[in-house]
């Protein structure tokens, strides 16, 4: 239970959130469930379940389904066995009303992402036609960067997070079924929001970087839910507080600060801030607030100050730690095109190739001439006799195309922004970043920029191939402090490592002195920072991932050598880093990185 | 449960969309949109843009507001009973002397999913005929199906490389020739291209940038008021659709029956000697590449002259469409900082006094 003047814990918004999905499960579209395989997450699912009305189907999305499961096409393998045509249904066939799970949702291709995204559109506008249901997508990310592509994540309403310090004793409670009942019978009474609410929230988003006007509808769609769940029929400030929390705190990419601070990252708020009290409430306990079911409504700075104030008990944690990140505010579209690199093997996208035999499961195409080429031979072997001239295909004949596509580079600049020199060096990788991305153009190369100072390491530009993004993410850039090589390391590994995920392939360039003095804790120290640094090393080295260490200090030392040869990599001495040489360097060793 | 349809409703599967007239703001997106419905040979529409700014809606809106076609029942292309058989397919009956049923059918606007295959895009042979009864047949792809209507693709600049260049290919001749899996066809496939996507996630090909007629910016809205209004628009439409379309019925037949009266005008409009000159200087002075900038220039002025109900062009109607018309066509510079937008603006600026 909450104490007076806090936000609700997480656990019971986890399960607030849980109890307004169920209400709505259409209308607001989905959630996102921001957590590892675990308990927590079961009871999160088993909680929506025992919520939703009897009977009402959750379907688990098989990962990386095909076009045909998604909308129904003809089962080749039943068509091929019984002689006739089997027709596959879709998987959402009879889902109406129900609920889809969607596994490993931030791994999810783009391309898919935008198709899932265009059902749950008709799903909304053709009510007629297409079955309307709820989308859980299970993100499992860890990294920020490791989210579920925005196509999707903007089309769900909310998003629970349930990674992070939680009880053991914390547990993810339903509400009875028949109040979820009850108040998805009430739903349509509750009155639509007057015109000072909707300012109001408009208001509020805008100040808060919510862009998306999506968002704001669904605050809208939350805040009706909550006020069903409750059995009011008016919007109050409790149903207020409750989606801001659950629909605008996690798109916050800013703290409403004075503009001239515009480019900074969110300030903490001030820890000495008021009491939110209108936050104060949550749905389990809607009789300890004043009588909202009174007529009087909400004027419209009542309003925004209800969300201001919800959004900002919430803040600190939306804050990102040292050094600095900007929100993962768009994700890279992954492109299914090719790229300048060596071609890697796809069973589905591509050019394609000789076929080749195997089983016809998901994401296999036919190639249905190479099959009947491979039946021809057997035809008269497996005639049976005296029946009617059919053609007999067994499992043995069907060949699979297979397609060949482009290796796609990615190359992360991990740069030393420590000391007295990390302007000019992050300004010369900053050239040498546009240089790249100016040339890739064609080749389609992405480009990441992490940097490094003080006591962390941190994504300043997650990996794009667009110039244009590459300019804005990197217009400012922060610089000072220690050299926590060893952070460094394990944070440009972390990326090379989901970069890999994603079928391409990584290469970290270094540009450093190599002068270690902040350890693995962030404790400053150049002995431990040392040592701490050589296994983040080795751990970069045995993952396999290519690496240039560019040593940057006026006099080639040990050091850096020793650091390079732990990654496995190449080393080159730079000491007047200039981002002309610095590309030609990269573009040498990706053409290796994709050769190799 | 007995539903009843009334007729209208039932004819017209699309009144569910939200409607073109009702869309806030965005006047470029719309002006774009209507002008490549007057004039379908202007090359398409390129959408630049972050998600969740309506672009998505605005076109498929778009669908809802084009007048229909008269096409040849069954015909998978929707040839033109106006024009000789063009397409191997059905239409082919006509030269038998079989008189086909003539039909009026919504202009299509197709749809197409990023993640598409070839197979779906180019169509491929009819996997069902094939194997049961042991008949080669083509199963058409979204390129028949978007003949002589719109074809949509979100996010293009993510496509896969070799449906780009395919699609260059046939929005270059018009045709889908088909060479596969046994089969060996063409037919017509005459569309107007929508592509949209978010520059800051992949850039587009220059030489299908170049394709496009138009490029336009979209934004979401930053001004309370408008966003205030998007929000309430779409609140009142998904409350009650039926009553929403009510309410914008006038609206959305008074742009239809401009795009119509502007097309059936385009002919007719006369572009003054001064104009093409002016239209030649512009495109010297921003350096556009070639002489596509200048002939869509002037095939864009034309256009919005005729939706404003004028019969000749005017410098006003140049300069108005100029940076949506060449915007796209400029060299890249990768260390200018403005947008190409801005030195059109400049250009005329300096020609055309201010």
């Amino acid at each position: 239970m909450t104490t007076e003047g806090e936000a609700p814990s997480r656990i019971a918004d986890a399960s607030l959130a849980a109890a307004l999905f169920s209400v709505d499960p259409s209308g607001l579209g989905g959630v996102t469930l921001r957590a590892g395989h675990g308990p927590l997450r079961d009871q999160w699912i088993a909680a929506v379940k025992a919520m939703l009305p009897e009977g009402a189907p959750v379907v688990r999305l098989p990962f990386n389904i095909s076009d045909d499961r998604l909308e129904g096409g003809v089962d080749l393998a039943a068509s091929l066995a019984s002689g006739r045509l089997c027709k596959q249904a879709s998987v959402l066939e009879g889902i109406d009303g129900g609920v889809a799970l969607l596994p490993m949702a931030e791994r999810l291709e783009t391309g898919l992402a935008a198709r899932l995204a265009a059902v749950m559109d008709h799903a909304a506008s053709r009510a007629d036609a297409r079955p309307a249901f709820g989308l859980i997508a299970l993100d499992e990310g860890l990294a920020p960067e490791e989210q579920p592509p925005t196509t999707l994540l903007d089309r769900l309403a909310l998003r629970v997070d349930l990674h992070g310090d939680f009880d053991r004793t914390d547990k993810i409670t339903p509400l009875p079924r028949a109040d979820i009942a009850a108040a998805r019978d009430r739903l349509a009474h509750v009155a639509e929001p007057e015109d000072a609410l909707v300012t109001a929230v408009c208001e509020v988003a805008l100040a808060f970087g919510v862009s998306s006007l999506r968002s704001v509808i669904f605050t809208l769609k939350v805040a009706r839910a909550h006020a069903a769940l409750a059995g009011r029929s008016l919007l109050g400030q409790a149903d207020l507080a409750a989606a801001a929390r659950l629909v605008l705190a996690p798109r916050a990419t800013q703290a409403p600060v004075a503009p001239e601070a515009e480019q900074a990252p969110p300030d903490p708020p001030p820890p000495d801030s008021p009491p939110p009290d209108a936050s104060a409430d949550d749905s389990a306990s809607p009789e300890d607030q004043p009588p909202l079911d009174d007529p009087e409504t909400l004027s419209q700075e009542e309003a925004a100050e209800i969300l201001v104030a919800a959004l900002r008990a919430l803040l600190p944690e939306l804050d990102a730690p040292a050094p600095r990140r900007r929100p993962a505010r768009m994700r890279q579209g992954e492109a299914g095109g090719s790229g300048g690199g060596a071609p890697t093997l796809s069973m589905r996208r591509g050019r394609p190739i000789a076929a080749r035999a195997g089983p016809l499961n998901s994401g296999a195409r036919l190639d249905l001439v190479a099959t009947l080429r491979a039946a021809a031979p057997w035809q008269k072997l497996r005639a049976a006799p005296g029946g009617e001239a059919r053609l007999a295909i067994r499992k043995d004949d069907i060949r699979l195309r297979r397609f060949v596509r482009r290796a796609e580079l990615t190359t992360v600049f991990v740069v030393d922004a420590s000391g007295s020199t990390a302007f000019q060096r992050l300004a010369e990788a900053k050239g040498a970043v546009e240089q790249l991305l100016a040339r890739a153009y064609v080749s389609r190369a992405r480009v990441a920029l992490i940097a490094f100072h003080h006591k962390g390491a941190g994504v300043l530009l997650p990996p794009t191939r667009s110039l244009t993004r590459a300019k804005r993410f990197l217009a400012d850039l922060p610089g000072g402090g220690g050299t926590p090589l060893s952070l460094a390391m394990d944070a440009s590994l972390s990326l090379a490592l989901s970069e890999r995920a994603k079928q391409r392939t990584p290469m970290l360039v270094f540009l450093t002195d190599g002068r270690a003095n902040i350890d693995g804790r962030g404790e400053a120290g150049r002995g431990q920072a040392e040592a701490d640094a050589l296994t983040a090393a080795r751990k970069v080295g045995a993952a396999g991932v290519r690496t240039l260490f560019i040593d940057t200090s006026l006099r080639a030392r040990p050091d850096a050598d020793r650091f390079a040869r732990a990654m496995g990599g190449a080393y080159a001495f730079l000491p007047l880093v200039e981002s002309r040489a610095v590309a030609e360097l990269v573009t040498r060793e990706g053409g290796r990185a994709l050769g190799g | 449960m007995v539903t009843f349809h009334s007729k209208g409703r039932f004819f017209s599967p699309m009144s569910k969309v939200y409607p073109f007239s009702a869309i806030v703001g965005q006047e470029q997106l719309r002006r774009a949109l209507m002008i490549a419905a007057v004039d379908p040979a202007i090359g398409g529409v390129m959408v630049f843009g972050d998600r969740g700014t309506g672009k998505s809606t605005a076109v498929r809106a778009l669908a809802d507001l084009l007048p229909p076609i008269q096409t040849i029942r069954g015909c998978a292309f929707h040839c033109d009973p106006k024009r000789p058989p063009t397409c191997t397919a059905d239409c082919a009956r006509r030269a038998d002397g079989i008189s086909p049923v003539i039909e009026t059918a919504p202009m299509p606007v197709v749809d197409m999913p990023l993640g598409a295959t070839e197979d779906r895009v180019v169509g491929a042979l009819d996997i069902e005929h094939a194997l049961i009864r042991g008949e080669k047949r083509f199963e058409p792809g979204l390129l028949a199906r978007a003949n002589r209507g719109f074809l949509y693709i979100d996010e293009i600049n993510l496509l896969d490389d070799n449906l780009v260049d395919l699609l260059l290919d046939v929005a270059a001749s018009g045709e889908n020739v088909v060479e596969r899996e046994g089969l060996s066809l063409r037919h017509p496939a005459r569309f107007v291209l929508i592509g949209s996507g978010n520059p800051e996630e992949g850039e587009l090909r220059p030489q299908l940038l170049d394709r496009f007629g138009l490029s336009v910016d979209v934004r979401t809205p930053t001004d309370l008021g408008d966003r205030v209004e998007v929000v309430k628009r779409r609140i009142a439409f998904d409350q009650d659709p039926a009553k929403f379309l009510g309410l914008w019925a006038k609206e959305q037949a008074r742009l239809r029956r401009q795009i119509v009266s502007a097309a059936k005008r385009l002919t007719k409009v006369a572009t003054p000697d001064a104009i093409l000159e002016a239209a030649a200087r512009l495109c010297i002075a921003v350096g556009s590449d070639g002489l596509r900038g200048e002939l869509t220039l002037m095939r864009v002025a034309r256009a919005t002259a005729a939706i404003e109900g004028v019969d000749a062009v005017s410098l006003t109607h140049l300069r108005s469409i100029a940076p949506m018309a060449l915007g796209h066509r400029l060299r890249r510079d990768p260390l200018d900082e403005g947008g190409s937008a801005v030195r059109i603006e400049r250009a005329m600026a300096e020609l055309f006094g201010p």
